[in-house]
Formats: C-alpha cells, sequence, structure tokens
C-alpha cells in the first residue's frame, strides 16, 4: 500500500505557545484533520486530511494555527508537478475518473491580465459619477429594431410597438446558477437576499426550487436542464425568466451526476425525485438535437408561460461559439449565457474542467462580433460567465460585447469560501458547498447577503469611476465599445479576435 | 364543449385560441382539421379534456398538469415532454422521446413509438408516470429512466419482427419496463436485466392493460394470453464506482 502513499498537500502548523487548548479547531474541521492528544496534552493535525480551507485558522481564536502548501511534497519538478504524480497515483489506486471542483486554475493565458483601459484626458471631459448622473441599469432581453408611436385624442405619444419581457438590473452583475443541491440553502438565501436587496438577479440552478425561495421569484431566474429536475409549469412561472441550460464552462459536453447519498429529504423533494435515488443529468437534452429542436423547447416555454417571462440559453464557451451563439439568438433566446474556461462547478471530472473549452474573451467577443455582422445583436442579450473576478473584469468583458456578467465564484468567496477546490466531498467547513446542518447553520444568511451586497455594491461604485474616467455616462454606452479597451503583449491574431488595438496605437 | 377549426392555423393562434376557451371554465374542446401545430395543451393546468382530429405537431401537452387530450391521429416527437399529471390516448403512433422526463400521468398509443421513449422518466411520490404503447418502439427506450411504468404490448411488430430496438434502458436506474413477448438478452443496456414477473408485478401492470384494451377495442383476455417479461435496473448506482476522490 505503501506505493500509493499520497504526501500531504497542506501543512497545519500549530505555534504550541498560543494555543489555549480550547479545542476549536478539533471540533469545527468536518475532514476530522485536528486532534487532541491527552497523554501529550497538545492539539495535532492529520495533514493528510487537510483541505486547505483555512477554517480553522479562521475561527482559532489566537491566531495559533498557520496552514500553508507542503513545499517539498514531492520533488518539485517542471513537467512533472506533483499535482501529476498524486492524479497518477490516486488513479492508479482507485482507477476512478478524478474528480474536483469549482473553476479551472490551469495557467492558461488570462486575457482579462493583458488588456488595459482607456480614460479621458484633455480632448474629451472626463465625468465625476459623485457628482453626475452614472447609468449602470441594463435590462436583457429581445429588443426591437424600431419603435412604433401613436399619438392619442389628446397629443400624447404611446408607444404602440410591443415590447419583449426584459430583466431589469440596477448592476450589471447577476448570480450565476448555483442549484440547492451544490449549495446550501442559506448560501441560496443569501444570493437570493442580495438580489432583492441590489435589485439584480441570482439563479435556482438545475436542481429545482427550495419553497423557502419562492418569495424572491422577481429577482429569481429559473434553470431548465437536460435531467428536468423539480421542472414542472409552477416551477418554470416561479422566477422572473427561465433559463435553458445546455452546457456550463467547468463541463462542456459532459452531464451531471449527483449521487444517490446525496439525495435526501429536502434535496428530493425541490428535484421531485425519490430519496437516495441517482440524479442524472444527460448530457444533451435529448429533445435537442439541432438548433430548431432548441427553437422548439424556446418555444415550448412560451408557450407554457404565455410569452410574459424572458427565455435565456445557457451554452459553455466551446470552438464554434459564435455560429451556436447566432442560432440560439435566431431561434428565440431572449438572452445567451457564453460561460467560459474558468467557469466553476460543484462537481466535475478534472479532465473536462482544466482542458475542455475557449477562454470567455475571445468567446464572448468573437460572439458579439458574430451577432453585429448578422444584424441580430438586438434580438438577444449577452451574458458573460466564467472567472469574473472584479470589477474591472466586468467592464472589459462588457466593453468586450457583453450585456452583463454572471458571478458565481467571486459570490461564494464574499461568502466564505477559500477556493479549496472540495465541493463535491460536501463537507464544507464554510457551509456553502454542503447540506450538514451542523455546517450549513455556520453561513448566516443575512450576513451572506450583506457582504454579497458590499461586493456588488463596492463593484458598482468602481464601475462608475471607470465609466466616468472614460467620459462615458451609461454602461450600455460601454457595451461593445473596443475603442476603450487596448491589448498588451498579445499577438496580432489575439488581438484581431479580441476586435481590440495593441496599446499605443490611437483611435 | 366547444369546437375549433385550425385549418391553416399557427400554432400560436390554436393554443391561445384553447387557453381562452380553457380560462372561460370549457371542459371539453374539440379541435377539427389539426395540421402540425405545436405545443398543443402545453402548461395547462386545468383538468379539461380536448380532442384533436388530425395530426398535432411537437411537443404534445408538455408541462402539462392535468388535462385529458385524445387524438384521432398520428402524433409527432415529444409528446407530454416533461408533463406532470394528465393523461394522453393516442390513436395512432407517436414519433420519437414519448414521455421525455414525464414526472406523471398517463399516455397511451395504440400502435407504435419512436426512438428513446419513456427517457428520463422519473416518479415522485403520489406522482407515477404511465406509458402503454401497443405496439413496437425503437432503439433506446427507458433511456436513463428513473421511476414509473412502461408498458410495451408488441401487437403489431416492426419490419424484422421486433418489439424493441437496442439499447433497452440503457442508463436506467429506477422504474420498471414490461414487455409483452420475448426480449432479447443483447438488446439490453448494460444497467438492466430480464426478470420473470411476479403475480404482484402482473398485478400492478393489468389495470393499464386493462384501459387499453377498453381504450383502443382489443380482447383483453386474449392480450394478457402471451407472456410477459420485466426489464428493471440491478443496481440503483449504476455509477458508484466511476469516481476517484
Amino acid at each position: 500500500m505503501a506505493k500509493g502513499k499520497i504526501p500531504p498537500e497542506f501543512l497545519v502548523e500549530r505555534d504550541d505557545y498560543k494555543c489555549v487548548r480550547c479545542l476549536a479547531c478539533v471540533r469545527l474541521c468536518s475532514y476530522g484533520a485536528n486532534y487532541y492528544d491527552e497523554n501529550a496534552k497538545r492539539v495535532y493535525t492529520e495533514n493528510r486530511k487537510c483541505v486547505g480551507c483555512h477554517f480553522c485558522e479562521a475561527m482559532c481564536p489566537t491566531e495559533a494555527i498557520t496552514v500553508m502548501r507542503n513545499p517539498f511534497e514531492i520533488k518539485p519538478l517542471a513537467h512533472w508537478t506533483s499535482e501529476h504524480l498524486i492524479d497518477i497515483m490516486k488513479q492508479a489506486e482507485t482507477g476512478g475518473v478524478l474528480l474536483t471542483s469549482m473553476g479551472n486554475d490551469r495557467p492558461y493565458f488570462s486575457y482579462f491580465d493583458r488588456i488595459v483601459l482607456n480614460a479621458s484626458q484633455v480632448t474629451n471631459p472626463s465625468i465625476d459619477p459623485l457628482r453626475e448622473p452614472m447609468e449602470v441599469r441594463t435590462y436583457l432581453g429581445r429588443k426591437q429594431m424600431k419603435l412604433d408611436l401613436e399619438e392619442d385624442e389628446e397629443g400624447r405619444v404611446l408607444l404602440k410597438t410591443e415590447i419583449a419581457p426584459q430583466l431589469k438590473l440596477e448592476v450589471p452583475v447577476m448570480f450565476s446558477a448555483m442549484s440547492y443541491g451544490s449549495i446550501s440553502l442559506n448560501a441560496m438565501l443569501s444570493l437570493a437576499e442580495a438580489a432583492k436587496t441590489v435589485g439584480t438577479y441570482f439563479n435556482t440552478g438545475e436542481g429545482g426550487l427550495p419553497k423557502e425561495l419562492k418569495r424572491y421569484g422577481s429577482n429569481m431566474i429559473v434553470q431548465v436542464a437536460s435531467g428536468r429536475f423539480g421542472v414542472n409549469v409552477d416551477y418554470l412561472n416561479a422566477g422572473s425568466a427561465v433559463e435553458i441550460k445546455i452546457g456550463q464552462g467547468a463541463k462542456p459536453g459532459i452531464g451531471g451526476h449527483l449521487p444517490g447519498e446525496k439525495v435526501t429529504e429536502a434535496i428530493s423533494e425541490t428535484r421531485m425525485i425519490p430519496v437516495g435515488t441517482d440524479a442524472l443529468s444527460p448530457a444533451p437534452h435529448h429533445d435537442i438535437y439541432s438548433i430548431e429542436d432548441l427553437r422548439q423547447l424556446i418555444y415550448a416555454i412560451k408557450e407554457a408561460t404565455r410569452y410574459e417571462k424572458p427565455v435565456g440559453v445557457k451554452i459553455a464557451a466551446v470552438h464554434n461559439v459564435a455560429p451556436i451563439a447566432a442560432g440560439m439568438v435566431r431561434a428565440g433566446a431572449d438572452y445567451i449565457v457564453i460561460d467560459g474556461i474558468r467557469g466553476g462547478t460543484g462537481a466535475a471530472p478534472k479532465v473536462t474542467r482544466d482542458h475542455v473549452g475557449i477562454p470567455i474573451e475571445f468567446a464572448v467577443a468573437v460572439v458579439d462580433q458574430r451577432l453585429r455582422e448578422e444584424g441580430i445583436r438586438h434580438m438577444a442579450s449577452v451574458v458573460v460567465a466564467g472567472g469574473i473576478r472584479n470589477s474591472a473584469d466586468v467592464i472589459k468583458a462588457i466593453a468586450l460585447g457583453a450585456d452583463a456578467v454572471y458571478i458565481g465564484t467571486a459570490a461564494l468567496v464574499a461568502l466564505g469560501c477559500h477556493l479549496c477546490q472540495r465541493c463535491y466531498l460536501g463537507k464544507c467547513n464554510w457551509g456553502i458547498a454542503t447540506q450538514d446542518p451542523k455546517l450549513t447553520k455556520r453561513l448566516n444568511p443575512e450576513i451572506g447577503a450583506r457582504r454579497l451586497v458590499n461586493l456588488l455594491r463596492a463593484w458598482e461604485h468602481e464601475i462608475k469611476e471607470i465609466l466616468g474616467g472614460m467620459g462615458i455616462n451609461a454602461i450600455e454606452s460601454l457595451r461593445g465599445n473596443r475603442d476603450m479597451l487596448r491589448g498588451v503583449g498579445l499577438h496580432e491574431y489575439e488581438l484581431k479576435l479580441l476586435g481590440i488595438k495593441p496599446a499605443g496605437e490611437a483611435w | 364543449m366547444v369546437g375549433i377549426d385550425a385549418k391553416g392555423w399557427h400554432y400560436r393562434e390554436l393554443n391561445e385560441t384553447i387557453w381562452k376557451a380553457v380560462g372561460e371554465g370549457e371542459n371539453e374542446i374539440i379541435v377539427e382539421n389539426v395540421c402540425g401545430q405545436r405545443y398543443i395543451g402545453a402548461g395547462l393546468k386545468r383538468k379539461v379534456k380536448i380532442l384533436l382530429n388530425g395530426v398535432p405537431g411537437n411537443d404534445l401537452g408538455a408541462f402539462m398538469d392535468g388535462p385529458e387530450i385524445v387524438v384521432y391521429g398520428n402524433c409527432q416527437d415529444g409528446v407530454g415532454n416533461t408533463m406532470n399529471s394528465g393523461k394522453i390516448v393516442i390513436h395512432g403512433c407517436a414519433g420519437d422521446i414519448l414521455g421525455y422526463s414525464m414526472r406523471g400521468g398517463q399516455i397511451y398509443v395504440k400502435g407504435h413509438a419512436g426512438y428513446r421513449v419513456g427517457i428520463h422518466m422519473k416518479a415522485y411520490k403520489e406522482r407515477y408516470p404511465v406509458i402503454v404503447v401497443g405496439g413496437f418502439v425503437r432503439d433506446f427506450l427507458g433511456e436513463y429512466m428513473a421511476g414509473g411504468l412502461i408498458l410495451i404490448l408488441g401487437l403489431e411488430r416492426d419490419e424484422d419482427g421486433n418489439v424493441t430496438g437496442d439499447f433497452v434502458g440503457t442508463g436506467m436506474h429506477g422504474g420498471e419496463i414490461f414487455v409483452r413477448g420475448p426480449v432479447e438478452e443483447r438488446k439490453l443496456g448494460k444497467e438492466v436485466k430480464i426478470f420473470e414477473p411476479t403475480i404482484d408485478d402482473m398485478n400492478r401492470v393489468t389495470p393499464y392493460v386493462k384501459e387499453f384494451c377498453d381504450l383502443f377495442g382489443y380482447n383483453f383476455e386474449e392480450v394478457m394470453s402471451e407472456k410477459f417479461v420485466l426489464l428493471k435496473p440491478y443496481t440503483h448506482r449504476p455509477y458508484g464506482r466511476l469516481y476517484a476522490y
């Protein structure tokens, strides 16, 4: 067995002078990594059990604990990194597919980090958002090519054109689809309450609707995926929009699989399947093998909801993303979501998460470009997701062509997540990716919501500052405004795909 | 009772008219000259009887919750897609993905049906979906099936004398499929096995066979005289050992 002995990824160091033997770390760790030795009267850690979530470190009242990376888990080689060696050991031991969680962290080039923003100097005035009006509200949904107006007897001008249903976003940031089951109810309540306070939307994900969330319908998007879990007419009508999930950035092209042991009483109720049965989401929707079929499901949902709600479609960013997106728009989607290679997940095979898909920066640029070329950009809004880390990423995504962004990982980090990437174990110490009542109660939805509201408000301020600096007073004037972007250290073909000029080149 | 002539109508016009009639409290709606209009009955929640003369289009009764639809003609794909409750009776044949992700209610097809019949059907508490097909079905019957009952009577065989196609019950992890007549082992997906139905099993099935015979005028004794086989998964966790943690 010694062959399969995997070296610890983390070392939990304890300053014995500071440790007061309160044993909080022993009680709190859901992985059982910390233990108290009665004889030695000391607290120790089984380093091998530590996942690096930093919960004990954060909770230690005397700051006696430091969780650090084991510097020499295995000989530090460049090509054969310890990650690769450990993965091989695990697979040689079990014969299984490697599971992981959260977003891709391979060192692919981050194009967001190679794009810089513009500001006004001399020739056009910048705007101070603290004293001048600045519009960051936006609407998602189908827009009309032209508006027909008519006058009534009293000479008032009335709108004759019927406007398609829209989602009203006070900030161009929404919370990504995260299902009940992948995250806890308290995490969902935090997202829901924050969305309501700020005036944006959260997304139920594909796991159905817990009854506690029904009252957040006006700030909720409900998702329909291939497993159709929890989907009935009431569900479709429960939110402000319906989103058909074709794929997600973390696992393009594959289905989902919630193991039976995770289908508890509460999960069974929202997914509408018996307790203990596996919840399998087939890789494709078997009623969708073409754009025409997608149109069929979009309109089945529109019929069932009497054309009162926008219907969106979410796909993972893959090589052919631009033509697919154009097809989705022509199929009748009111908004489309493109999820890039860094999109997060509750559980995915590592090989898929780390190697399938394309960076979101390219995806949004080519999708926006294609829709404009085809003259159909107004027919659907474009929402971008997958690794949006801060307000700068939001601005760059919008300037590359998005109407709004979805954030998932960033929202969870605001709730306490330290990206240990072990959501699939269901033992999240921070009470986010778990259903264990002892753990979920660690996440207070009121505090969670407050932290999320803080995050969105902070980003809103920053977005306004940047817009003001550019001399722009509305977020909608930034959409697809690639003149505001310049590339640093990018090849010509990359710049061409992104539709931006290199830094230093004037208008 | 209200009569509608759908000749030359777009589905939106037809469905709007049906919704209006249902909203006004009509209990029986007869539609003549149905020709390919999609989504008939989609999302309807009230107990209402809809009789269709002609061939309705795809997604008949999608997301439906309660109504009874009777079709005097053939149907296309996606009948009863994600249906919650209600009943669909087809005096003809049906297309692919019949009863996709259906959670409750019953679908009776007099003739044969296409590929992936009953895919991802699932039961939940009092919801128990049932599909009865009088003739044969194509490949991938009961794929990903998680609950409910599928009954294939094989009163009509395909061009090669088959009752089912290949890959029966692939990915199946719940529910039961009964087939009247033999099913070759080689046609099964790797998650299912053939069982001989017990008396209890047959008692579960006979009411639906009876209903089928009453609906379409078959002799119940005759239909029951041939042997049935029961196909069900032998594990609820087909993919339990797939992953390394």
